[in-house]
């Protein structure tokens, strides 16, 4: 395609993603340099139906002239971004020449908000992408080799956990693990302990999580590999067969280098999708074990009575690194490939 | 018949003239928190809302809604139903409007003990009060022989004795979901140790000593006769145990009274049901909880005449002898004419022995935010009481420097 027609036909695309991505993300970048002026306080008394008392309150009159004068709060630079709720360098630093040994600093450091969401966000990527490639490739392949009479209905079971919503099958397997509830009361049935939880123990609820994650991710893997599967040229994989090669060197040999491409592709989406991993905390309750990225965003502008922009927008920008990094690797091979193919 | 007919047509207009309902323009619409006794008074004010129009969003996830909403200019609620502690974020933002001259306007059945002033100015009107407290199964206490327990240590002490004789497996309750519920449980039980939330005078926590660390113990051992799955469970979720009579001794708010005690559910149980005070903890005399008052505040990014409508017809409400009485069970109502009745024995115990209202203080959102997620590790046995207090502190220093309190 010339380049002058690609540049026409990108065009509206492109302005979109501009003003719904590109300034939104800009704007979120000013903001997480900017902290809260400093808050005027004034003593005063407040009385309520159950007595009086002399206490303080913000001073409104001086606080929204200090707004007026600088709508967009104080400048912090990279405040935020190295304050204990996020990269907290101060504190590792401190943890790093107060402790003595290795084991006894990590624990320190997995303690602070910011690792303890990166570091359950990271395992659950690193869980999940895998085994969704992989369940979505196994089931792909079962699914082409059963009789076509049958496909149909298969193919839409298949991808049911994809059109159930998020909240909706979190919160369903969330009742089934209840101590009440089927798989839970079953659990501990067989384990004979009448204290155990899948709730309440982090690794549980991890474990839970992270099932979960791919019960509800497969599907995609496997409707992008299906699709890529009927691409699958016959005559190479007939002359494999007819040279004695056994149904697992075909797919090693043939299959998989064909829709590797869409592997790639499978790979770049999930990995995306997982490391934004939220809905499922909420619907299986598990903020308290369980604490990703995007929890951490939704923390600060919701669960408290008072919203904390800057803190938001600092996370939502490491997210942002986060990802890069995470897809660097995967998208420098396909430029590569892009490259010698051309 | 005919005398059917002017009774009620007398009715009718006697309740409007009575209530000066006579609102001609303007539109009201009102955010409030989701549980009956609100239903209730909003409904009431809905019998005075005159030819304005009328709307109103129950939501339990109202504190999530009220900044956003009352910050755009118009805002999207006229009103909104606020407590000691939601108020707190709209006075931070400046974003509700005096009462004075309404009240002095409009305000006529309403007493000024309703009244919430701060800093000489009416804010808010109260309408009704809250507050947590005990709630026992008296079959169950009865056949072992246990007193109703007066203190936290007799409560652990009982529900020892209830799983020890086998009848419960987890004896008791209380709303621990990680978050607000589990902060808030922290708060009262502090607050029962004689605790200061703030160093006199300014914004410096002061939870990591004694006080915070006797507060963690008592909560852990309270976690541990509860239901494993505790960490998730709300206010609803123990409620739902309590009616399928898992729990013999409970710490619920006095408002859901009314729903464990209505017809719904296993008559043995409701019969079985009493209430009584909230308790005292480590030897202290007021109680581990906090006084809770429920009340509306109106937007200020609102027009003058809306504002006006929906006062007139909130007040209709907040004054009403007929919507307490008839009402009576629902809530501890502040009005005139409330006469108690027995549902509202855990606030008045609270109000005698003398317990602490939840703190009105400005930075206290961002301290109920960091306890709520940060002593989690240490019920789960993963951290000591002193890291959980530290990072309970340390959490909420780097949240008050970013808003500006530090």
């Amino acid at each position: 395609m010339p380049n002058k027609t690609f540049f026409w036909f990108f065009l509206p695309t492109g302005l979109a993603m501009i003003l719904f991505i590109g300034l939104p993300i800009i704007s979120t970048g000013i903001q997480s340099f900017y902290a809260q002026h400093d808050q005027v306080i004034k003593e005063v008394k407040k009385c309520d139906p159950f007595g009086c008392t002399v206490s303080i309150v913000v001073d409104n009159e001086l606080t929204t002239q200090l707004r007026e004068a600088k709508p967009l709060g104080k400048f912090n630079g990279f405040g935020t971004y190295i304050d204990r709720n996020h990269l907290a360098i101060d504190e590792i630093k401190k943890f790093w020449n107060e402790t003595d040994n290795f084991g006894a600093f990590v624990d320190q450091v997995t303690n602070l908000p910011f690792y303890k969401a990166l570091i359950f966000t990271l395992t659950y990527c690193l869980f999940v992408t895998p085994n969704v490639l992989l369940l979505g490739f196994i089931i792909a392949l079962s699914l082409n080799a059963v009789a076509r009479k049958i496909r149909g209905p298969l193919i839409f079971g298949t991808i049911l956990p994809m059109i159930v919503t998020p909240l909706v099958g979190s919160l369903v397997l969330f009742w089934m693990i209840d101590s009440q509830g089927i798989i839970g009361a079953n659990i501990q049935n067989l384990m004979n302990d009448p204290y155990l939880s899948l709730k309440s123990s982090k690794t549980l609820t991890w474990i839970t999580i992270i099932i979960y994650g791919i019960w509800h991710h497969s599907p995609f893997a496997f409707v992008v590999f299906y699709a890529a599967l009927q691409t699958v040229p016959q005559e190479p994989v007939e002359a494999a067969i007819i040279d004695g090669a056994s149904r697992f060197q075909r797919i090693k040999h043939i299959v998989l280098p064909h829709i590797y491409p869409v592997v790639t592709f499978v790979a770049l989406i999930s990995l995306m999708d997982n490391f934004r991993v939220f809905e499922p905390i909420i619907g299986f309750s598990a903020e308290g074990s369980a604490q990703s990225l995007s929890w951490l965003i939704y923390d600060n502008l919701v669960n408290e009575e008072v919203i904390l922009f800057g803190s938001a927008a600092a996370t939502s920008m490491m997210t942002i690194v986060g990802i890069a990094i995470l897809l660097a690797p995967v998208l420098i091979r396909t430029w590569k490939e892009f490259k010698t193919a051309r | 018949m005919r005398k059917i007919l002017v009774t009620l047509l007398f009715l009718l207009f006697g309740t409007s003239a009575f209530a000066d309902c006579n609102i001609k323009s303007g539109s009201i619409n009102i955010l409030a928190n989701d549980f009956p006794a609100l239903r209730t008074f909003v409904e009431t004010s809905k019998q005075c809302k005159g030819s304005a129009d009328f709307k109103v969003t129950h939501s339990s996830e109202h504190n999530k809604i009220a900044v956003p909403a009352l910050t755009a200019n118009p805002s999207e609620f006229s009103a909104r139903i606020a407590a000691n502690s939601s108020i707190v974020p709209l006075m931070n933002q400046d974003l509700i409007r005096p009462l004075d001259d309404l009240v002095k306007k409009y305000g006529k059945g309403i007493q000024d003990s309703q009244l919430i002033t701060i800093d000489g100015k009416v804010m808010a009107v109260a309408f009704m009060a809250n507050t947590q407290h005990l709630y026992y199964r008296e079959d169950v206490l009865k056949d072992l022989g246990i007193a109703v327990p007066k203190t936290y240590e007799e409560v652990v002490a009982a529900s020892e004795k209830i799983r020890a004789s086998g009848k419960m497996q987890y004896p008791y309750a209380a709303a621990y979901k990680a978050g607000w519920n589990l902060a808030e449980e922290f708060v009262n039980m502090f607050i029962g140790h004689g605790g200061e939330f703030f160093k006199a005078g300014g914004a410096q926590p002061n939870i990591n000593n004694a006080k915070g660390v006797a507060t963690l113990n008592m909560l852990k051992k309270l976690s541990e006769l509860s239901n494993p799955d505790y960490l998730t469970h709300d206010s609803e979720a123990i409620k739902v145990e309590w009616e399928s009579g898992n729990v013999a001794l409970m710490t619920l708010w006095a408002s859901r009274s009314g729903t464990l005690l209505d017809d719904e559910g296993d008559p043995n149980i409701t019969k079985a049901t009493k209430l009584t005070g909230p308790a005292t903890v480590g030897g202290g005399n007021i109680p581990a909880a906090t006084l809770w008052w429920d009340g509306f505040t109106l937007a200020k990014n609102r027009s003058d005449a809306d504002a006006e409508a929906t006062f007139r017809s909130l007040a209709h409400a907040a004054s009403n002898k007929k919507m307490v009485a008839d009402a009576a069970d629902q809530a501890v109502w502040l009005v005139e004419g409330f006469v108690p009745g027995p549902k509202s024995i855990g606030v008045i115990e609270a109000v005698k022995m003398g317990a602490k209202p939840y703190p009105m203080l400005p930075q206290m959102g961002l301290m109920h935010g960091a306890l709520g997620s940060e002593i989690v590790e240490f019920l789960q046995g993963k951290e000591s009481a002193e890291q959980a207090l530290k990072d309970v502190e340390a959490a909420y220093i780097s949240k008050a420097k970013e808003q500006g309190f530090l």
